[in-house]
C-alpha cells in the first residue's frame, strides 16, 4: 500500500518533470504561434489600421476579398506560377536524380554541385539573379548575344512573360537540387530484386520505370509535389526582389499582395483576412495532394 | 534513409538497388561525364561570374556590356560594401548574433522538449506534441501581421532578440521531432545505469544522453543556422531600424542606395558575403545536413 502510493507519487513527480522539460518549447509556441494564430482570426474581423483604434466589421474584410481585383489577379498569377514550376522542378529533379543516383566515380561531386545552390538563401539568390539578368551589366544577356542566340539584350523584366521566366530560371537553379535529393533517396531505397523481377517478366525499360519505379516512389513524389506547390503558393522573395511585382502588378503573388496591403497600405485587418483565406487554401491543397498520392499499399 | 551527397560508400544491400535503370547501361561512361559536366557548368556559371565580377574594380563591375574576366584583381567593391550603411561588418554582426541565438536557443529548447516527450509520460503529452508539430502546417508568412502586433505588445518589435525568438519558434516543430526520435532510439538501460550511479534526470541528460544524440543535435543546429542566416520576409517586416538589419535585408538597402543607380559590384559583393558562410558550412557538414533534410522530409 505504502509502496504503491510511493510509486504513484514518484511517477506523478516524474510526469511533472517531463512536462517541465517541454515547457520552454510550449511557451514559445504559445506566444509566437498560437496567440498570433488566434489574433490573426480576430484581426481579420476588424478594420485594423496601424495606428488608431480597431473597429469591428464582422465579415466585411472577407466579403471585400471577392471584389478585390488585385487579389484575384495575384491568386491567378500564383496559381499559374505554381502550375508551371511544379512539373519543371519535378522533371528536372527526376532527370538529375537518375543521372547521379549510382555510386560511381564523380557522382558525389556532381551531386554536391547540383545541390549547393539550395543552401544559398532566397534573398541572396534573388539578388544574384537580379544582376545576372540585367540587360546592361548582366552576364546572361552578354553570353546569349555572344553565342548568337539573341541579337540584343533581352530586357527580362520588361514583359510579364520575361519576368516570370527569369524568376523560374532562378528558382529552378536554387531548389532543383532539393527535388533531386528527395527523389534520389527514394530511388536508392527501391529494392533491386523488385526491379529484377520486372526485368525477368519481360518489362522494357520504360514499362518498368512506369509500372515499377514510379509507384514505389509514390511517397517521395508526393513530398516533392507538396513542397513545390506549398513553396510556390508562398512565393515572395523572388518576386519582391527580381520583378517588384511588375510590370504593372502582373507578377504579384498572394503573399506579396498581403504584404503590400498590411505593411504598405496599412490595412492590417484586410491583410489578416487574406492570410486566413491563404491558410485554408494551403491546407486544402496539401490535404488533397496527400490523399491523391497516399501510399495505397499501407 | 542514410544517403549523403559525397564520400558515400555503397551499402551492400543498396548497391543492387535501381539495377534495371542503371545509367551506365544507357549511357557510355564518357557521355555521362560530358552530360554531368555540362549541367554542372550551368549550375556553377552564376557563382563563377559572381566571384569574377566582385573582384573587378567598381567601375569595371558597372561597365556595360560586361567583360567576363576582370582586368586585375581589385578589392574596391568590398571597400565600398564596408562603408555602406552602418558598414557591412555591423550587419554581419547582427546576422551572426541572430543566427547564433537561434541556433543555441533551438538546440537547447528542442533538446529539452525532445527528451521530455521521448522519456516521460504525462497527461496531454501527445496532444502537446501535436500542437508543436502543427506549427509546420501554418507557414509563418501568413502570421506576419499578428506577429507584428504581438511584438509591439511585448516591446520586442525592431529588436534582434524578438526576431531570434520568432526564428526559434518556427524551427521547433522539425527540431523537436528530430530530437524526440533521437532520444527514443536510446535504450533505457543507459538511463537506468546513470540513475543507479545517482544521476537525476537532468544529470543523466547532460552527462550521458547528450553524447549519444550528438548527430541529431548537429542536424538541428545546422537547420537553425541556415534558416536564420537567410531569412528575409520576417526580418523585413519586424525590423524597422537600419542599424538592426540582418544581411538579407541590408542587401535591399544597397539596391535603393542613396546614389540613385545600383552599384552592381557592391551589391554582388554583399551577396557573396551573405552566401559564403552557408556554402562553407554546407561543404564541411553536408553529411549531417543531408541526412537531416531527408529524415525531416520523410517522416
Amino acid at each position: 500500500m505504502t509502496l504503491a502510493l510511493r510509486t504513484s507519487t514518484r511517477s506523478r513527480r516524474r510526469g511533472v518533470v517531463g512536462f517541465l522539460y517541454t515547457l520552454p518549447a510550449l511557451v514559445l509556441v504559445t506566444v509566437f504561434f498560437l496567440v498570433p494564430l488566434a489574433l490573426l482570426i480576430w484581426m481579420s474581423l476588424h478594420r485594423w489600421p496601424l495606428l488608431g483604434k480597431p473597429i469591428w466589421v464582422g465579415l466585411a474584410n472577407y466579403l471585400a476579398i471577392g471584389g478585390d481585383g488585385t487579389f484575384g489577379q495575384s491568386l491567378l498569377f500564383t496559381a499559374v506560377y505554381t502550375v508551371i514550376i511544379t512539373p519543371i522542378l519535378f522533371l528536372l529533379g527526376f532527370g538529375l536524380a537518375m543521372l547521379v543516383k549510382e555510386q560511381r566515380r564523380g557522382a558525389g561531386v556532381f551531386r554536391t554541385v547540383y545541390f549547393m545552390p539550395y543552401v544559398i538563401g532566397f534573398a541572396s539568390s534573388a539578388y544574384l539573379w537580379l544582376w545576372l539578368i540585367d540587360p546592361s551589366v548582366g552576364p546572361i544577356d552578354k553570353l546569349l548575344t555572344d553565342l548568337g542566340i539573341t541579337g540584343q539584350p533581352f530586357g527580362w523584366t520588361d514583359t510579364p512573360t520575361g519576368a516570370l521566366f527569369a524568376v523560374i530560371m532562378s528558382v529552378v537553379w536554387k531548389v532543383v537540387g532539393f527535388t533531386m535529393l528527395l527523389l534520389m533517396s527514394g530511388m536508392q531505397s527501391v529494392p533491386g530484386d523488385v526491379q529484377e523481377a520486372a526485368k525477368v517478366d519481360g518489362a522494357g525499360r520504360f514499362a518498368s520505370l512506369w509500372h515499377v519505379m514510379l509507384p514505389l516512389l509514390r511517397r517521395n513524389i508526393a513530398l516533392v509535389l507538396v513542397f513545390s506547390v506549398v513553396g510556390s503558393m508562398l512565393a515572395f522573395e523572388q518576386f519582391y526582389i527580381l520583378t517588384a511585382g511588375g510590370p504593372g502588378n502582373r507578377t504579384l503573388t498572394i503573399v506579396y499582395w498581403i504584404y503590400n496591403s498590411s505593411f504598405a497600405n496599412f490595412q492590417l485587418g484586410y491583410g489578416a483576412a487574406m492570410s486566413v483565406v491563404l491558410l485554408v487554401m494551403l491546407m486544402l491543397i496539401s490535404g488533397v495532394q496527400l490523399y491523391l498520392l497516399r501510399d495505397r499499399s499501407e | 534513409m542514410a544517403i549523403v551527397l559525397s564520400r558515400s560508400k555503397p551499402a551492400p544491400h543498396r548497391a543492387a538497388a535501381a539495377d534495371s535503370y542503371r545509367i551506365r547501361d544507357v549511357m557510355p561512361r564518357w557521355a555521362w561525364w560530358v552530360v554531368c559536366s555540362l549541367v554542372a557548368a550551368l549550375f556553377l556559371f552564376p557563382l563563377a561570374m559572381l566571384v569574377l565580377t566582385v573582384l573587378k574594380s567598381p567601375a569595371e563591375a558597372n561597365a556595360s556590356p560586361p567583360a567576363y574576366l576582370p582586368h586585375g584583381i581589385s578589392w574596391g567593391n568590398f571597400g565600398r560594401l564596408g562603408a555602406a550603411g552602418s558598414g557591412v561588418l555591423h550587419y554581419i554582426g547582427n546576422t551572426a548574433l541572430v543566427s547564433a541565438g537561434t541556433t543555441v536557443g533551438t538546440v537547447i529548447v528542442s533538446t529539452l522538449a525532445g527528451y521530455g516527450f521521448a522519456r516521460f509520460r504525462f497527461p496531454g503529452r501527445s496532444a502537446l506534441f501535436a500542437v508543436i508539430l502543427a506549427t509546420l502546417m501554418v507557414p509563418f508568412q501568413a502570421l506576419l501581421t499578428p506577429l507584428y502586433m504581438v511584438m509591439q505588445f511585448l516591446h520586442l518589435q525592431n529588436s534582434l532578440l524578438g526576431l531570434t525568438l520568432v526564428y526559434v519558434t518556427f524551427q521547433l516543430p522539425l527540431s523537436v521531432f528530430l530530437m524526440r526520435n533521437s532520444f527514443a532510439q536510446i535504450p533505457t538501460e543507459l538511463e537506468d545505469a546513470a540513475a543507479i550511479d545517482g544521476c537525476g534526470s537532468f544529470a543523466a541528460l547532460r552527462r550521458v544522453m547528450l553524447a549519444v544524440v550528438r548527430p541529431g543535435l548537429v542536424t538541428v543546429a545546422l537547420f537553425a543556422f541556415f534558416a536564420s542566416w537567410n531569412e528575409f520576409l520576417a526580418a523585413l517586416v519586424l525590423l524597422s531600424d537600419d542599424s538592426r538589419y540582418t544581411l538579407p535585408v541590408f542587401l535591399t538597402t544597397l539596391v535603393t542606395g542613396k546614389l540613385g543607380a545600383i552599384e552592381w559590384g557592391v551589391l554582388e559583393a554583399g551577396v557573396l558575403v551573405t552566401m559564403v558562410p552557408c556554402v562553407v558550412i554546407f561543404l564541411l557538414l553536408q553529411r549531417y545536413y543531408v541526412k537531416g533534410l531527408i529524415a525531416g522530409a520523410v517522416h
